[in-house]
């Protein structure tokens, strides 16, 4: 109990930071016993600051809150840090295995004329996804007249070279064709361009 | 809506370019030089846009003498991988195309070459359709396979439509060769491939699987008896007489991963060694890649289906990379070509590349060791 309304507390305090406004209201305890210390939670629902100096109920001045926030970051990030050394060498077995497995789902619609409906596929044009360049995105797409991002090129040439229908940003197969386009420039093409891309780093 | 400053500058870019190629017709040389130098400039301004670079190429060989006057000229059609119509046409529009462009050119050349993968799948539909597609050449027409022509039935419905898989003739007192370079070590028997699962296998250029082409070796004894066919053949030649090879896949090593690759390649340019002028047309790359080793002088033909990207690694020295393709342009980067045999016994390459300007890249380019005759540099190489 005591630790959600905490959370609440924290949620309000980055809502003034995100707006920039000192809004009294904001940071308002809503413990019963008005000389309760101030708890503050971060997002992570984990990281917590026991404030001595404010009770529950008080509404701290911009500054203040300011600095808290501060302290909940830092704790925050040697929290992280701390974590970072637990995990296991299976944990990452996983990680890789999951990003593999991405990537090949990617590399078979690549390969696939089913996306669109003249037996063309990508592959065909782009051999282990040479000319892509993923690491350009998002750009002013000329033709296009417009910011474009990678998922953007992709579906336009679904539609044109392959003439066939878009797929929805969020499509599993769109995702899994930019995690494969990544992917192979970084690994398939040696020239420092491509070294830039780093997928699956933590 | 008031223009985006990009579109502004592109419509005055094509304005200027269609100034220029209003200006263009009937020049001494004075005015080449002058047009040339404006086109060059445009070409320069126009660096903030993508593909296209049109900067002109001196289509009259200036300098006489020396045996640099063209004696005759072929022309090139390759890579038309057809599907069935009636899966798409975009392919059949594109070697339409071609067969209008070299139906068009006056004087007709002496003889039209097809450089291999006419079907996309080796299917007798796909080959029947690029038979009538190209019965419509005015010209004699040389046939060549390439590995999407042959693996669905290993050749068979090919060699029944267009005869012999490797042949030579003469023609004006220069020694032709065609050959099947598309041969690779059976993979299919062992891991038991229905035909079209073989097809498949070929045809996918990035398969991390694939086998080296080969033009001696590989499965049964097709290769083997290539070679020997190659050396006889050879043998009767004198080594005076200007020999021009035939080959679908580069017959040298470029880049493995892709099979733009003659696994045999030295073996077969050993062959070649002891005559005076060798010039070697390959298809299969899709883009205009040129090479010398030794006396062989090496061009790629263009693919009228789709331009392949540069391979990030292994690309010839002498190759000056063609600007990025418009992929919002299905004819950018794509095209046929004419090869010029001057009176000395070498070989000259237009690439007629269809939506920018020509693209010419000769015999002197190549000797002089990328010296001389340096075709226009790209504004926006691939990456
Ligand atoms: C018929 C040929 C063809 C097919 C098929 C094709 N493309 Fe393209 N695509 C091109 C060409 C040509 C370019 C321009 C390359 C360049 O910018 O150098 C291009 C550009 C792109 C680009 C933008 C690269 C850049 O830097 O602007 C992306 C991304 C892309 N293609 C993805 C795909 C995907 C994914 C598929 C399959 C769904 C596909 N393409 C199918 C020809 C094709």
């Amino acid at each position: 109990m005591k630790r959600k309304i905490a959370l609440f507390s924290l949620i309000f305090l980055a809502g003034i930071f995100l707006s920039g406004k000192n809004d009294s209201s904001a940071i308002d305890g809503k413990g019963d016993k008005k000389s309760e210390k101030k708890v503050i939670t971060a997002c992570d629902g984990e990281t917590q600051v026991v404030l001595n100096d404010v009770s529950k109920d008080e509404v701290m001045s911009r500054e203040k809150a300011q600095e808290v926030a501060g302290m909940l970051l830092a704790t925050y990030q040697q929290q992280k840090k701390y974590q970072s050394t637990k995990f296991t060498r299976r944990d990452s077995l996983i990680w890789e295995r999951e990003l593999k497995a991405m990537i090949e789902e990617g590399y078979k619609w690549f390969h696939d004329p089913s996306l669109g409906t003249n037996g063309i596929s990508c592959d065909m044009c782009h051999p282990d996804a040479a000319d892509n360049h993923p690491e350009t995105y998002p750009k002013f797409q000329i033709q296009l007249k417009r910011i474009a991002l990678l998922r953007d090129m992709i579906n336009w040439c679904i539609e044109n070279p392959m003439e066939g229908k878009p797929l929805k940003e969020d499509d599993p197969r769109m995702k899994a064709m930019e995690a494969y386009i990544i992917w192979a420039r970084a690994n398939q093409d040696p020239r420092p361009h491509a070294k830039i891309l780093n997928p699956g780093k933590r | 809506m008031p223009k985006m400053p990009s579109e502004r500058k592109e419509e005055q870019y094509l304005k200027e370019r269609e100034e220029f190629f209003k200006a263009l017709p009937k020049l001494n040389r004075r005015q080449f030089l002058k047009v040339a130098m404006a086109s060059a400039a445009v070409a320069l301004a126009k660096n903030q846009f993508p593909p296209h670079s049109f900067q002109l190429v001196e289509a009259v060989e200036a300098k006489q003498g020396g045996g640099t006057e063209v004696k005759f000229r072929f022309a090139y059609i390759s890579d038309t991988h057809l599907y069935e119509r009636k899966l798409n046409e975009r392919f059949v529009r594109a070697a339409l195309k071609a067969v209008q462009d070299v139906n068009a050119l006056d004087p007709q050349p002496d003889f039209v070459l097809f450089g291999g993968d006419l079907a996309q799948l080796g299917q007798p539909e796909e080959l029947k359709l690029g038979k009538e597609i190209l019965s419509e050449v005015k010209a004699k027409i040389y046939m060549m396979v390439g590995e999407h022509d042959w693996y669905l039935d290993l050749g068979e419905k090919w060699i029944e439509l267009f005869g012999q898989q490797y042949y030579s003739f003469d023609h004006k007192g220069v020694h032709f060769i065609v050959l099947n370079s598309v041969i690779v070590d059976d993979y299919w028997t062992e891991a038991k491939m229905t035909p079209m699962e073989r097809m498949k296998f070929m045809a996918q250029l990035d398969n991390p699987k694939g086998r080296p082409f080969t033009v001696g070796k590989g499965y049964g004894d097709v290769g083997r008896k290539q070679f020997e066919w190659l050396k006889q053949d050879l043998a009767k030649v004198s080594k005076d007489t200007p020999v021009v090879v035939f080959s679908h896949s580069p017959l040298y090593k470029y880049y493995k991963p892709w099979n733009f690759w003659t696994d045999d390649a030295e073996e077969v340019q050993a062959l070649l060694r002891p005559f005076k002028n060798v010039t070697v047309i390959h298809g299969h790359t899709h883009q205009p890649v040129f090479n010398k080793i030794g006396n062989i002088n090496f061009y790629g033909m263009l693919s009228t289906a789709w331009p392949w990207p540069y391979a990030p690694t292994g690309l010839p020295k002498l190759t000056i990379k063609m600007n990025r393709a418009d992929p919002f342009d299905q004819f950018d980067g794509t095209g046929d070509g004419t090869v010029e045999i001057l009176a000395n016994g070498k070989a000259n390459k237009i690439y007629n590349l269809w939506s920018r300007e020509p693209m010419k890249v000769t015999a002197r380019y190549l000797e002089s060791g990328g010296r001389e005759e340096v075709p226009p540099l790209p504004v926006d190489p691939s990456f």
